[in-house]
């Protein structure tokens, strides 16, 4: 009777076709540029697993996230293209960096809650856009980064070739998962839920806010700066546009439609509007025609997006096999009775 | 068990906690009464940490958590509840009540990436101490329900259980019966006093003078900040500053 959230979705059988399919692949892809549209999608769905924990898990709007993806991608572009470094250290240093920016950005933003942290993440979001566009001595401004270091395969593997790449991102994005796979059932996770369900609560269960918030937060930050990381090193080529709010509420979108707070959710989310924006690419701008309604649809009716949906509806289903129908007309004795006496 | 002395809380040039000194005692059931605005919340926000005191102190078992903050306060064992309680709507009552122990815990980001043993063991202790507190308020029934699929009678005693997840030592009690019908009223009555009876302190802010009257071993009446009564619920009903509270004086009854 008792299960853990998410695991009928993500039984091993059906975790381990996903993986089989996304092994695959590559060979059933037509051309080599599906291949990069998928690696690009995973490089994505990385960075709103980032988002997932601190807006999904903690429940704390971070409109910063795309900000900080654009550093993880300045910080290796800068590195390998400037100061000559090769790309695993520059990516570690990537990492490191995103972290550390996160953790200071964390300390002083997490001090506000709900929607003024929400604008003030807004607002950081928006710094690093300007000083990526203006700081030209150290970001070439306008004119981007370019010749970044493509990561290299150790003699083995050459990851300037799309699908070596493409298996190398979808490793990273696995273990992401892994990772938020275990952190979501345990103890910190449950932890993170709490502070969603209200600050006060969570204290008066013993919890220390403003170290739990900065966790996520830097948990977050640190799985964005990855995705930029590996985006920078998969195009080669960054300019400020990386840093543009766009691709923050791009991200949103991809959690709200996959299922925010779920585990699968940011992948399908993420992985499905890729696609889809693909194949209707013909429509140009005119596309957001058919995304906006959809989303407003969605967010009306599955506020918990495609995943959280499901896992509600096997949920059910579940219960309603279990002599649970019984219960259901005594609950509906007792709501008949409340109303009763309210009218009273 | 827990003192308070002359405790204040000033917002702004309002006293909504003015220099109150009480004193309860371990294992009673002490019930805080007071009309609408008395101040009675604040109380309870300033006990558990939640609001830092203008001046007083607040002993608990001795040592002194005036200026604690809250998480610190729970984790010394003061329990508390909410009018209102947010739980994960699409989550069982079980996986809800798991996080209550976790002030009980110690793994951190590293004990989740390496799984360690310190991690599953807690988890353990965690969802062990759940289903005991589940089976406490009578729930267990319900243990693999969604919270959105329960009851409101079902949401209230699943906040008690959180509260006594985090083996408190007393449990601060904000209207445990606020929107429940007559006969649930007395289920809770029933469920405060197997709570003393466990060695449990209760202290409950509440409206239904009935049940005060019947379930607590002591009153503290508050009006406007000030405490103008405390005793025995035979005391406090006959006291007249009491009744003038409840019933108003001249003044408010041209109000």
């Amino acid at each position: 009777m008792l299960f853990k959230l998410g695991s009928l979705l993500m039984k091993p059988g059906a975790k381990m076709a996903m993986l089989a399919f996304a092994l695959v692949f590559p060979f059933l892809a037509s051309n080599e540029y599906q291949v990069y549209v998928m690696a690009s999608a995973f490089v994505w769905a990385i960075a709103v697993y980032g988002l997932n924990i601190i807006t999904g898990y903690c429940g704390q709007l971070n409109l910063a996230h795309g900000g900080f993806f654009a550093i993880g991608a300045y910080t290796l572009g800068l590195l390998t293209a400037d100061a000559g470094w090769s790309f695993w250290p520059a990516f570690v240093a990537a990492l490191l960096v995103t972290a550390a920016l996160g953790f200071l950005v964390g300390v002083v933003s997490l001090r506000l809650k709900e929607h003024y942290f929400a604008i003030f993440t807004l607002c950081v979001g928006f710094i690093i856009y300007l000083l990526i566009d203006k700081w030209e001595e150290l970001t070439h401004g306008p004119i981007g980064v370019r010749d970044i270091a493509a990561p290299y395969g150790f003699g083995v593997v050459d990851f300037t070739e799309t699908t070596p790449f493409y298996y190398l991102v979808l490793a990273f994005l696995v273990f992401s998962i892994w990772f938020m796979s275990r952190l979501s059932r345990s103890l910190l996770g449950r932890t993170f839920i709490a502070i969603r369900n209200g600050d006060e609560l969570a204290q008066s269960l013993g919890i220390n806010l403003m170290r739990n918030k900065v966790m996520a937060f830097v948990l977050s930050t640190t799985y964005a700066g990855l995705a930029g990381a590996l985006y920078a090193g998969m195009v080669r080529f960054i300019g400020p546009e990386e840093a543009n709010i766009v691709h923050t509420f791009d991200m949103i979108t991809y959690l709200l439609v996959g299922g925010i707070g779920t585990l699968t959710g940011p992948l399908l989310g993420t992985v499905g509007i890729v696609w889809i924006t693909q194949s209707l690419q013909f429509l140009e701008e005119y596309r957001m025609i058919i995304f906006g309604p959809l989303l407003v649809i969605l967010v009306i009716f599955f506020p918990r997006g495609i995943t959280g949906q499901f896992l509600t509806w096997m949920h059910h289903k579940a219960q309603s096999i279990a002599p649970a129908n019984k219960r259901k007309e005594s609950k509906v004795v007792n709501t008949q009775r409340r109303e009763v006496e309210n009218n009273a | 068990m827990l003192k308070v002395e002359h405790l204040t809380k000033m917002f702004g040039g309002l006293a909504a906690v003015n220099d109150v000194s009480v004193e309860f005692e371990a294992g009673k059931i002490n019930a805080i009464i007071g009309p609408n605005g008395a101040g009675k919340s604040t109380f309870f926000n300033l006990i558990s940490g939640m609001h830092q005191p203008t001046s007083g102190r607040i002993l608990l078992d001795g040592a002194d958590v005036t200026q604690m903050p809250s998480d610190q306060v729970a984790r010394l064992g003061v329990g508390r509840t909410f009018q209102t309680t947010n739980l994960f709507e699409q989550a069982t009552v079980v996986d809800n009540l798991i996080v209550g122990h976790r002030l009980r815990t110690k793994s951190g980001l590293w004990d989740v990436l390496i799984n360690s043993k310190r991690l599953q063991r807690e988890e353990k202790a965690a969802r062990d101490k759940a289903m005991e507190a589940l089976d406490f308020v009578g729930l267990t029934h319900v243990a693999g329900q969604f919270i959105a699929d329960i009851t409101q009678e079902e949401r209230k005693r699943v906040a008690f259980a959180l509260a006594l997840a985090t083996d408190p030592k007393i449990v601060l009690l904000d209207e445990p019966a606020a929107g429940v019908n007559p006969e649930e009223t007395e289920g809770f009555a029933a469920l405060m006093r197997k709570m003393v009876d466990n060695g449990l302190t209760v202290c409950l802010i509440e409206h239904k003078m009935d049940m005060i009257m019947s379930l607590a071993d002591k009153i503290m009446v508050l009006d406007h900040g000030e405490k103008i009564a405390e005793g025995t619920p035979e005391e406090v009903r006959n006291n007249p500053v009491v009744i003038e509270a409840y019933l108003g004086g001249e003044d408010d009854v041209a109000a």
